[in-house]
């Protein structure tokens, strides 16, 4: 079976140009501007949303993302509700694929079983589970292939050619290439090492290989998606709306205007990326 | 929770995975999984290697002075009038608690990998002092992480860490204790995987490391047991130690967990009450998730997001608990019982004037547990408290509570 993010993957392909994969965290900084945010992604240029749920210990992820997880939760966002937002959104778009991404807890408090089966209904193609690597595979991973959901893996610098095989053994849907070790929202890898890397795990799998970490302008868009079959900006986008927020959590702008601009310029710089590697 | 079947030995944990029944595993970012894999290879080649076992074995008599003692707190005892209580005397190791044993194992550890920095989070200060001692020793920079509310009420210690040469770190995020200086660690880990030594102070976190640091940490139970044959001629009919993370309660429970006959009692903090949410009974009072590369029992909300605790020790400040620790509380070889702020206040004055011993606020936890029981127990049976630290790091914290400005 295919998922929407096979199809959306295919279709780019068909295109020759590389996904915007845009990050954003469920509920922040509450639950209906966050819906408004994510029904503006795909007409700014998102090919697939990855949907952020909020967890109160975000051990890989740095300071801009932590902060809009704590805002989601101080906000009343809960796993349930995240669920209801990708339902909701569904209601008017059946194509851009929903990534959820996030950390283990609050899925197996809510039951993997439960979760696999209301996930499903609410139009969820894939789980990115940081905190959940193959060797854990049976906890989620394997439940989730079996109920057609892709489970997308990460892979880091520090997966050498030896482990790739393990880690690419039950991934679906993409691959993850995390372009750099450390946190979210760090400073931009080396681009030729980055190129490097991705030839490196297409020796290994014929999945999509999408790059993500320190991914902020259209520029930097365009120089990874020349070799990268995706590119991932998270950070950038939960700065722009925590540049929207007053010191009490007022918007003193639209946050979902300030993401469709944000995103609308990372998408010119991907779909510029085959032709300036061209030239 | 179903009890889970009862095993021919307690003491054969983890599985190859890492697990203790349900409890354990490797719950860690992909960044993170190459090296943990590194150090349970070097970890199981080095707990054979006769070298090793030496090296640690030199330094742990010379260096951190072991063996501990068994000390027979007569004055206690006698206050009491029933149980005799044994003390191990942790708090006469080098650097004041037993968090030197599990430092030494593993800074030996960081040498054979060839590692080029060690980073440690810590609660009350202990295991900081501790890492930055074996670093100050093995000539490694050192960076821990703190909690700023704990920079605060444990100064003492922040000031130790900054003499012996490292840089102590305070975390803003959360409450600002243990919970918040672990997830740094893991960001800073996450961040500089190639030189970096992570050194875990508690019996959790991903496999390897509650196996081992259970295992640095055994020698109490190991002593412990020994010298309880050897002063009385028998075991003790109870143990109790403090349970925080749980590496001193594991450390000293460990050997004692195929005697059949020792009852083992593990104690929580319970804060101001189990009722409300201020205290870190974990294991008492809360369910099991997964946090900090383990899953265990954890203070968490129905959306799975974790509680902050409270607990008036740093030290027992965390909102979960090692693994192997919820494994034996599901098979009920442990009793795991909750001791509120104002009994282990009250035992940590009662043991300074009847013992002239001042208890570290964590180790004042057991205390009283045991001033509970022991009343109520025969004169010819035996108890021992694990005394994992000295209380010199708590001063400001009792004064302030009995409303004294020092």
């Amino acid at each position: 079976m295919t998922t929407r993010i096979d199809r959306r993957m295919a279709k780019l392909k068909a295109e020759d140009r590389p996904a915007l994969v845009t990050y954003f965290m469920g509920g922040d900084p509450d639950y209906q501007t966050s819906l408004s945010i994510m029904k503006a992604l795909p007409k700014a240029g998102s090919d697939i949303i990855e949907l952020g749920m909020p967890f109160s210990d975000p051990m890989a992820d740095g300071p801009a993302i932590q902060a809009a997880g704590l805002r989601a939760l101080k906000g009343g966002q809960t796993l349930k509700k995240t669920l209801a937002m990708a339902s909701e959104f569904r209601q008017g778009d059946d194509e851009t694929p929903i990534v959820l991404m996030g950390y283990y807890n609050p899925i197996y408090v809510y039951g993997v079983d439960r979760f696999l089966a209301d996930a499903k209904a609410s139009g969820i193609d894939g789980l990115i589970i940081v905190d959940l690597p193959p060797e854990m595979d049976e906890e989620l991973c394997i439940p989730a292939l079996k109920a057609g959901i892709n489970f997308v893996r990460l892979a880091t610098p520090t997966t050498d050619d030896k482990r790739l095989p393990k880690v690419l053994e039950n991934t679906s849907g993409f691959v993850y290439y995390v372009s750099m070790t450390g946190i979210t929202g760090s400073a931009l890898a080396d681009t030729t090492k980055v190129a490097t890397a991705v030839q490196r795990i297409k020796e290994h799998t014929d999945l999509p290989v999408c790059v993500g970490f320190g991914v902020k302008t259209a520029e930097q868009a365009r120089t990874i998606g020349a070799s990268a079959d995706g590119v991932v900006v998270g950070t950038a986008i939960v700065n722009a709306v925590a540049n929207v927020l007053g010191p009490k959590g007022e918007k003193t702008a639209d946050p979902a205007e300030a993401v469709a601009t944000l995103v609308s310029g990372l998408a010119q710089g991907v779909r510029s990326a085959r032709l300036a590697a061209a030239e | 929770m179903n009890k889970p079947a009862l095993p021919n030995s307690f003491r054969t944990g983890p599985d190859e995975q890492g697990m203790f029944g349900i409890f354990g595993g490797r719950f860690v970012a992909e960044t993170l999984m190459p090296l943990i894999l590194d150090l349970e290879r070097e970890w199981s080649k080095a707990k054979d290697d006769p070298e090793f076992r030496a090296e640690l074995s030199a330094l742990s008599t010379f260096y951190a002075g072991r063996p501990s003692k068994l000390y027979f707190a007569e004055g206690l005892t006698r206050h009491l009038g029933g149980a005799k209580i044994y003390f191990k005397r942790e708090d006469l190791n080098h650097t004041g608690s037993h968090k030197i044993n599990n430092c030494l194992g593993q800074i030996l550890l960081a040498k054979r990998m060839g590692k080029k920095r060690i980073i440690a989070e810590t609660g009350a200060g202990q295991h900081g002092v501790a890492s930055a001692t074996v670093a100050a020793r093995f000539g490694y920079p050192c960076v821990v992480y703190m909690g700023a509310t704990d920079v605060a009420r444990q100064s003492p210690n922040v000031f130790r860490m900054k003499l012996l040469g490292a840089e102590v770190r305070p975390v803003t995020a959360g409450h600002g204790t243990l919970k918040d200086a672990m997830n740094e660690a893991l960001r800073d880990w996450v961040t500089n995987v190639e030189d970096t030594y992570y050194l875990i102070g508690t019996a959790a976190g991903p496999h390897p490391y509650p196996e081992l640091v259970r295992d640095f940490q055994s020698v109490i139970g190991t002593e412990a047991r020994q010298q309880m044959l050897e002063q009385e001629g028998r075991l003790p009919d109870t143990i109790i130690a403090a349970v925080g993370g749980g590496s001193n309660a594991i450390g000293l429970f460990h050997p004692f967990l195929d005697d059949k006959d020792v009852e083992i009692i593990g104690i929580e903090a319970g804060g101001r009450g189990l009722d409300g949410i201020e205290h870190c009974a974990s294991m008492n009072a809360g369910k099991p998730g997964v946090l900090h590369g383990n899953r265990t029992y954890l203070l968490q909300d129905d959306d799975g997001q974790i509680l902050e605790g409270h607990s008036i020790s740093a030290g027992l400040d965390y909102p979960g608990v090692g693994p192997e620790h919820s494994w034996l509380r599901d098979t009920g070889r442990v009793d795991y019982q909750p001791i509120l702020d104002d009994e282990a206040l009250e035992a940590f004055q009662l043991c300074t004037r009847t013992e002239g011993i001042i208890p570290a606020l964590e180790s004042a936890h057991a205390i009283a547990h045991a001033v509970k029981i022991a009343p109520n127990m025969a004169k010819d049976k035996i108890i021992i408290v694990n005394l994992s630290g000295r209380g010199d790091k708590d001063v400001h914290t009792v004064a302030k509570m009995m409303g004294m400005e020092i």
